[in-house]
């Protein structure tokens, strides 16, 4: 039972990480329809700037976390006015390999600057305690930190796009950018703007995800693509979709990694014999398959079962 | 995004125009290894041309049908697994050596049309997604699955030992890359016709508008399908080349970043020409063996031509290739010599001169302490001495603003060149 | 524009000046790993090792054969089992008789069976495969072939050192064993089992599992099920961010045992750990540093981290491999003929700098030696790591560790 209660926790933080990066991915794609496959770098870009804010300049890790963010979000937005302004012109698939080209150039140059190695960015001291205890397993302060931010960023968010005069326009200028611009309205402005938010949200992420999940050139690769199944799961353009997929896929690794549920038991118990001698099977590899040895990969294949099944995620309202 | 268009010469006809480039293809894949004979040399050769028939076989999906693939090394390393384990089985004595090749084809075309029967449904992003999640399901895979794909260390073999193809045991370096050069032509050759077929020319037709292809009384799925399975068969095709040369399949053939490299080299080259990706391919293994053995940095500047590429010239290099055609059809592309080594030729000093810089900021984090000297350009320079720095920010500053300043003159040349002088003659 | 033509006939002058001073009859030796991508850091480390190591213990000294110089050639195979092999038909186009290479298995595999299919086919231009860092056992049992030296102690020794010490412990009651989904991880985890079940048939194995190698962005689950386990021991070969993540995870979790494991150290590793990982990270190795065993070691790593600060002795196997092929050049009286030379290193012994001896078993081509389990801790620590306070004290040897382990190894010898 203990364990239960501990994995629900650590898959909300993991899951509620998951939705800051996909949050401003789906928002990204909603408004200008491209798939920013850079997006995992910016939040690479974030916890680097954390650290080297936070312990280099001295203006500590909260500091850091402000001001780490907004340099992301502006970088985000010159990278959208000067670079996917000028490849829009020619269509959707050079923009999606532009950020592509945009994620392997950051990935190279955060090598040049930082060095391949991990960097020591840690958790603050003042958060780096245990809080409390289920069981033998203790949760860190950090973690529920991370948890608070990650739900006030949800609010603010669904605030702003819902209750205000920008987030109406937004909202509008989602659907129909042709006749918001006839309102008078800046609508590149309003992308570029997006997309900086987008991005410094992903800087938000990194500079919180640094410390617990380590700060190394490869972080963006390893959650890249996990961030673009989170978000075409959950329905592209959807903000509630984003949350939804990313608790499921929070939950969904965390429990398969902590469930040692055996292949073995399962076809013993639909009335197989196991083989005597293992390595002349040809089915060795699946007799002694376990969930976690496939646990980080579930995600990929509910995402190609969503796309057969239903191509427009668990929430979204239109075809990807 | 631009288009075959040019591809679409009149069809049907064979005139000594359209076999040209194939004549001169042959000659050169002919004459190659005896100019270039040292047996590194003849191995990234043979590596390039497997390359040249894995980004044709991909660039008749991207290109002529508009689909995205990014788990498209898949088809590839399934049909390399494969002819390794012909090779390890009994039987591969009774088999000669230059038909493993087509197993892996027809091996690439199995999986594709499993994969493509339900992945094909539509084009853009949904593709896209599929087969990036396919990808990284296959690459896990390659290390749970032991028994066919041999865990981490892959399956190996030796090709020597199929049947003799008239006294040939495809021992030595230069028997391999004829046999490679071969497949290439043949592949090429086929891929070629196939884009001139029917279904080749619907696949672009489904690719600009699919609505209006379905009118005609195609379905757009069933041409994407066929494209598809097509696209696998020569990337099984290039599979089975690569177990030949390298005898060995791993899962580094097949996982997402292979796939990557494949988009950026097609990319490369230019999606909208039949020849574009032979241009990206060859260019690549060039940039990445090359420069690979001069900086450690390579990785940076692909990422940064690549970006450049996207964003100026998404033609690719055949783009910039053919752009030139109009002036050359009209004879003047005598008048672009001059602001080219004017403009273009600062330019490049200008860049070469940034990526001088580069390479000492990375030399004084990287070099030991107390050697303060490195080779650049063939030229020893001393870091720690402000003059290096001094000369190379010079010559990049120089080059660049000397080259914007002289870009008005090569706009102007620039589009002297491309506009008809007199009214009266008709350009071809 | 005429300045700039002057510099840049200056600067094509200074070039030709500068290629023209040649190393005429060096004795290059082929150095293959990643020196760019993910892996770049362990292979820019060896690399730096390898030259330093063939500069101090063979130039200064005079070089072999009377006078030639030990030169490392380096190639980036990108950590790719193609580009290795393409990489390794380049070196030996130039020449190359020495191929060197450590890191990972699966490519020091493919080598292996490389140059032993080139030797077959190319008995004019043969070469030897100087593995200094690839543990698979496979490596020196089926897998064997008279071109391949091993200098590493391969997994199954070192597995053997540790559980000794484990068994050691009586406070022992629980182990957990998990590491990486591939051949590597799937060996430790078998010898693990075997080694424990032998030595201490009373502690229970309350844990055995893979997890997918590179892929796990999140140890915490894995970390909870541990600790929930009540293990008081891990045992563990992950690598990499594999190893940071992990082992963090497990500490943060609460976990209070010890960390039992094979590349917990250096390459940002050590530092990233820090304060955490005192008391837990016990690492088997060869090669002593904490304490110095001479002073001639002493001055031998500080010469290093002079030189490179960035880097550390983390392989000290790559100072006895260039010792001993220097020997065997010497002793065979020629670099070109490496039939002779790997004669030479067969059944070799040799005072290591690092104390103790070195045996290169005859029958698989494995380097005997003494294997030590060493803790992170930054007290009485003379040589650390990562520039940061801690590194490894080395607080139990195993003395020729393995030295009459089987082997299924049926060299062919030319």
């Amino acid at each position: 039972m203990d364990l239960i209660l501990v994995n629900l926790i650590d898959g909300l933080v993991f899951g509620l990480l998951l939705f800051m990066l996909s949050s401003g991915l789906t928002l990204i794609f909603s408004m200008m329809g491209v798939l920013n496959f850079a997006h995992a770098s910016f939040y690479m870009l974030g916890a680097y700037f954390g650290y080297q804010l936070s312990t280099v300049l001295g203006i500590g890790f909260i500091g850091g976390l402000i001001v780490a963010p907004i340099i992301v979000g502006v970088g985000g937005a010159l990278i959208e006015r000067y670079g996917l302004r000028q490849v829009h012109q020619y269509g959707h698939v050079p923009e999606l390999i532009f950020t592509f080209g945009l994620a392997l150039l950051i990935q190279e140059v955060v090598k040049l600057f930082w060095g391949q190695n991990q960097i020591p960015y840690f958790e603050p001291a003042y958060l780096d305690f245990a809080l409390f205890s289920v069981g033998d397993n203790a949760i860190k302060a950090y973690k529920v930190f991370m948890i608070f931010i990650s739900l006030a960023i949800f609010g603010g968010l669904l605030y702003i796009l819902t209750k205000t005069r920008i987030g109406m326009i937004i909202q509008a200028a989602l659907s129909y950018p042709k006749t918001v611009e006839a309102l008078g309205h800046n609508v590149p402005f309003i992308f570029m703007g997006v997309f900086g938010v987008g991005t410094a949200l992903a800087g938000v992420a990194g500079v919180i995800a640094g410390p617990a999940l380590g700060t190394f050139p490869g972080m963006a690769f390893t959650l890249g693509s996990i961030v673009f199944v989170t978000i075409v799961v959950g329905g592209l353009g959807s903000l509630w979709g984003a949350l939804l997929a990313s608790l499921l896929i929070g939950w969904l690794t965390t429990f398969a990694a902590s469930y040692n549920l055996r292949m073995e038991d399962i076809l013993t118990g639909l009335g197989m014999t196991k083989p005597e001698v293992m390595s002349d099977s040809m089915l060795q590899d699946l007799w002694t398959l376990t969930l976690p040895q496939v646990g980080p990969i579930l995600p990929y294949l509910l995402m190609v079962l969503i796309l057969v099944f239903r191509p427009q995620g668990l929430l979204g309202k239109r075809e990807a | 995004m631009s288009t075959a268009n040019t591809t679409n010469r009149a069809y049907g006809a064979i005139t000594l125009g359209t076999l040209l480039p194939w004549i001169i293809g042959a000659i050169i894949l002919l004459v190659l290894p005896i100019l270039m004979g040292s047996k590194g040399q003849l191995t990234i050769m043979s590596q390039m041309s497997i390359m040249v028939v894995f980004a044709l076989a991909y660039n008749m999906l991207l290109g002529q049908g508009g689909m995205l693939s990014f788990g498209h090394a898949v088809y590839m390393g399934m049909g390399s697994f494969l002819c390794l384990h012909v090779m390890n089985a009994s039987y591969f004595g009774s088999v000669p050596l230059p038909i493993l090749p087509l197993i892996g084809g027809f091996f690439g075309l199995g999986i594709a049309m499993i994969i493509g029967s339900f992945s094909t449904r539509s084009a853009g992003t949904i593709f896209a997604m599929i087969s990036l999640g396919l990808g990284e399901l296959m690459a896990a895979c390659v290390l749970i699955i032991v028994v066919f794909f041999g865990g981490e260390e892959g399956i190996s073999g030796y090709r020597d030992e199929g049947l003799p193809f008239f006294g040939l045991e495809f021992i030595s370096h230069i028997e391999v890359f004829y046999l490679i050069a071969f497949w290439l032509f043949v592949s090429a050759a086929l891929m070629f016709l196939f884009s001139r077929t029917p279904v080749g020319r619907m696949a672009n037709a489904v690719r600009d508008n699919p609505e209006r292809a379905q009118f005609l009384g195609y379905s757009a799925r069933w041409v994407r399908f066929v494209s598809f399975s097509a696209s696998g068969f020569f990337c099984g095709i290039a599979g089975g080349l690569s177990a030949i040369l390298f005898e060995i399949a791993t899962e580094s053939d097949l996982n997402v970043t292979a796939s990557g490299v494949i988009l950026l080299i097609v990319f490369l080259g230019g999606v909208g020409f039949f020849w574009g990706p032979i241009i990206g391919a060859v260019v690549f293994i060039l940039l990445q063996t090359v420069l690979g053995l001069q900086t450690h940095l390579w990785e940076l500047y692909v990422g940064v031509i690549f970006v450049a590429m996207v964003m100026y010239f998404p033609g690719g290099l055949a783009g910039i290739i053919m752009s030139h055609a109009v002036a050359m059809s009209l004879g003047k592309l005598g008048l672009l010599v001059r602001p080219y080594l004017t403009c273009v030729l600062p330019a490049i000093i200008g860049i070469l001169g940034l990526c001088g810089l580069i390479e000492m900021i990375f030399h004084m984090r990287e070099a030991p302490t107390g050697e303060t000297e490195m080779t650049l350009f063939w030229t020893a320079i001393d870091t720690h001495h402000i003059w290096a720095w001094l000369v190379f920010g010079v010559i990049a500053a120089g080059g660049i603003l000397l080259a914007r300043q002289q870009s008005s003159v090569l706009k102007e040349a620039w589009d002297q060149a491309n506009t008809i002088d007199t009214p009266a003659e008709e350009p071809s | 524009m005429l300045k700039k033509t002057k510099l840049g006939v200056a600067i094509t002058l200074a070039a030709t000046l500068s290629a023209s001073v040649a190393f005429a009859e060096n004795i290059k030796i082929a150095f293959v790993d990643p020196l760019s991508g993910p892996f770049a850091t362990t292979g820019t480390n060896g690399a730096a090792e390898w030259t330093y190591a063939a500069d101090v213990l063979v130039n200064d000294k005079g070089g072999v054969l009377g006078g030639k110089n030990f030169e490392i050639v380096t190639f980036d195979n990108k950590m790719s089992g193609k580009e290795s092999l393409i990489q390794v038909q380049v070196a030996i186009d130039q020449g190359i008789r020495f191929i060197a290479q450590g890191n990972s298995s699966g490519i020091a595999a493919a080598i292996t069976d490389a140059v032993n299919k080139h030797n077959r086919r190319n008995p004019d231009d043969r070469v030897l495969f100087i593995n200094y860092s690839a543990v698979d056992p496979a490596l020196t049992n089926e897998k064997c072939n008279f071109w391949h030296f091993r200098f590493d102690a391969n997994a199954d020794i070192k597995m053997d050192a540790l559980t000794d010490v484990m068994a050691a412990r009586d406070d022992l009651k629980k182990v957990y064993l998990i590491g990486q989904d591939y051949s590597f991880g799937k060996a430790v985890a078998a010898a693990a089992e075997r080694d424990i079940t032998n030595k201490r048939p009373d502690v229970e194995i309350v844990g055995n599992e893979l997890h997918p190698i590179g892929k796990v962005k999140d140890f915490t689950p894995y970390a909870r099920k541990i600790v929930a386990s009540g293990a008081d021991s891990v045992i563990t070969g992950n690598w990499g961010s594999d190893m940071v993540g992990l082992g963090k995870a497990i500490i943060e979790a609460g976990f209070e045992g010890q960390i039992y494991t094979y590349y917990a150290a250096s390459n940002g590793i050590t530092r990233t750990f820090g304060e955490d990982g005192k008391g837990h990270l016990n690492l088997v190795h060869e090669g002593q540093l904490n304490p110095p065993v001479s002073d001639r070691a002493s001055a031998y790593v500080d010469g290093f981290e002079a030189k490179y600060p960035d880097h550390d002795i983390s392989q000290a196997r790559i100072a006895n491999a260039v010792e001993m092929l220097a020997k065997a050049i010497d002793a065979a009286g020629t670099a070109d003929d490496v039939v002779k030379v790997a004669y030479a290193l067969e059944g070799m012994e040799h005072d290591s700098i690092w104390g103790g001896k070195v045996f290169m078993r005859p029958q698989d081509h494995q380097a005997i030696q003494d294997v030590h389990v060493g803790a992170h801790t930054d007290e009485n620590i003379r040589h650390p790591l990562d520039n940061s306070p801690y590194g490894l004290m080395d607080n139990v040897k195993v003395e020729m560790a393995a030295m009459d382990s089987a082997t299924t190894c049926e060299m062919k010898r030319p």
